[in-house]
Order: C-alpha cells, then structure tokens, then sequence
C-alpha cells in the first residue's frame, strides 16, 4: 500500500513539474528560434558561391535533457503494447532543437551568416546500469561562415 | 588553428595532407551530481552540470587534437567528426577526430 502511495506520489509529481518544465522549454525555445530565423543553418556540404570569400570555424551545441518519472512510466506501458513512445519524443525534440540553438547563439556571437555542413550526435547517459533511458544528451555540430572583413 | 568540419575551406586552398588525427578524453561525473541527477530524472528539466562536463570534455579532446596537429606541423585540421559513447555507469568518452593539413590564402 505504502509503495503504491510513494508511486502515485512521484507520477503526480513527474507529471506536473515535467509538463510545467516542458511547456517553459518549449515557449522560450519558440521565442529563440522566431530571433535566430535569419541565422540559415543548413545540413549542405559544399557551400554555396557566395560563401566562397568567407571565414569558417566549426561550431557546437550541446544539451542534457532528463525525463521524468511520468515519461518513464508511460513509456514503459507503451513498451508493453508498442507504437510511438510520444513522451520520448518530445523529449528528443526539444534536445535537438535546443542543441541548434545553442550552435547558432555561438555562430551568431561571432558575426556568423550561416551554419553549414550540420551534423548530429546523440547519446544516452545512463543512469546506474539500470534500464530505461535516463538522460539524453544531443550534440549539433557545423561550420560557420564569417564574412571576411574588408571584402 | 582552423577547425571546420567541412571538405573544402573557402578562400582557402589544402596544399599538404598530413593524416588522421584524433583526440579522446573520458570524464566521470562526481557522485554528488549523480544524485543531483537521480532527482532530477524525476522532475525533468535540463541536467546543467552534465551539459558543462560533457563540454568541457569536448573543450579538451579537441584541444588534443589541435596539439597533435600542431606537432605534424597543421595549420588546420578539416573534416572533424565528434563521437560520444557511454563506457561504463557514470562514465563516458568523447571522441574527436579530423585531417590535418596545410592551408594557404587562394
């Protein structure tokens, strides 16, 4: 009975703080990109011609992002049933979105006008050997190109 | 030193290749972050501590890349790639490598 109490309790908790910090996460990541829209980040090799004059220097952005209890208890129930773990998909989402908008913040401090040759990395932090998925970090890589000055 | 990630270097023309190199580095979160960790697996949220280990790790491996370079006598290393793997609880590697090569203005 009292194990039953303590996992409702954490479910409610994991719920409401989980979804307060997602809804937050969303709204500013939102707000970012609307003001890094200008900052073109493109997953092309080879630059366009009118880049060809200009500085380049790698970039990168990296976010850890946990679940909460909630995502892990609905995404063990799906695991049961299958289909689309949604919970984790959100999650992974906001991991990537937020690693490009760090790579461009760090593009865009230094005058940069595109990001080019965009590469992801994804990596699981596991917590203690235990299964289930813990933390997840994301990487996002690239190249930036400055406009030389003078030219 | 030019880091890029790309083939090509704009403005730029790769006169000598001098190979691989590489640079790794595996950190270990001290235990007191792990429990702040365990805490937040429960709420949700960004893990903070975990975000400036893991960068600072990566600060690190490619700086022993660059110093590899250094020593061929680069003047840029191209093409580099980032790899992350998780080794053992607690514990992960991060692992840098590209092509160091000579560059010189077009």
């Amino acid at each position: 009975m009292e194990q039953l109490i303590f996992v409702l309790v954490m479910l409610a908790l994991g719920y409401g703080f989980g979804r307060l910090a997602e809804q937050r996460h969303y709204k500013s990541i939102h707000e970012r990109e609307d003001a890094l829209r200008s900052l073109l980040v493109l997953p092309e090799k080879t630059p366009p011609p009118q880049y060809l004059n200009h500085n380049s220097t790698l970039v990168t952005g990296s976010v850890v992002i946990s679940v909460d209890y909630f995502k892990t208890f609905v995404a063990a129930l799906r695991t049961l049933v299958g289909g689309r773990v949604s919970s984790y998909e959100s999650l992974l989402d906001r991991a990537r979105r937020e690693a490009i908008l760090r790579m461009q913040e760090e593009a865009a401090a230094q005058g940069a006008e595109a990001v080019l040759n965009l590469k992801f990395e994804t990596s699981r932090i596991g917590q203690n050997g235990q299964q289930g998925l813990g933390s997840v970090e994301v990487l996002a890589y690239g190249t930036a190109f400055i406009p030389a000055a003078g030219r | 030193m030019l880091i890029s990630n790309m083939e090509i270097v704009p403005s730029k023309r790769v006169v000598q290749h001098l190979g691989l190199v590489q640079g790794s580095t595996v950190r270990a979160k001290h235990a007191g972050r792990d429990i702040m960790a365990s805490f937040k697996n429960v709420f949700g949220g960004e893990l903070k501590g975990y975000t400036d280990l893991l960068s600072e790790s990566r600060d690190e491996a490619v700086a022993r890349m660059t110093e590899q370079a250094t020593a061929l006598g680069a003047n840029a290393v191209i093409n580099v790639r980032f790899s992350t793997s998780s080794i053992a609880a607690g514990a992960s590697e991060i692992f840098v490598y590209g092509t160091a090569v000579i560059v010189e203005d077009r």
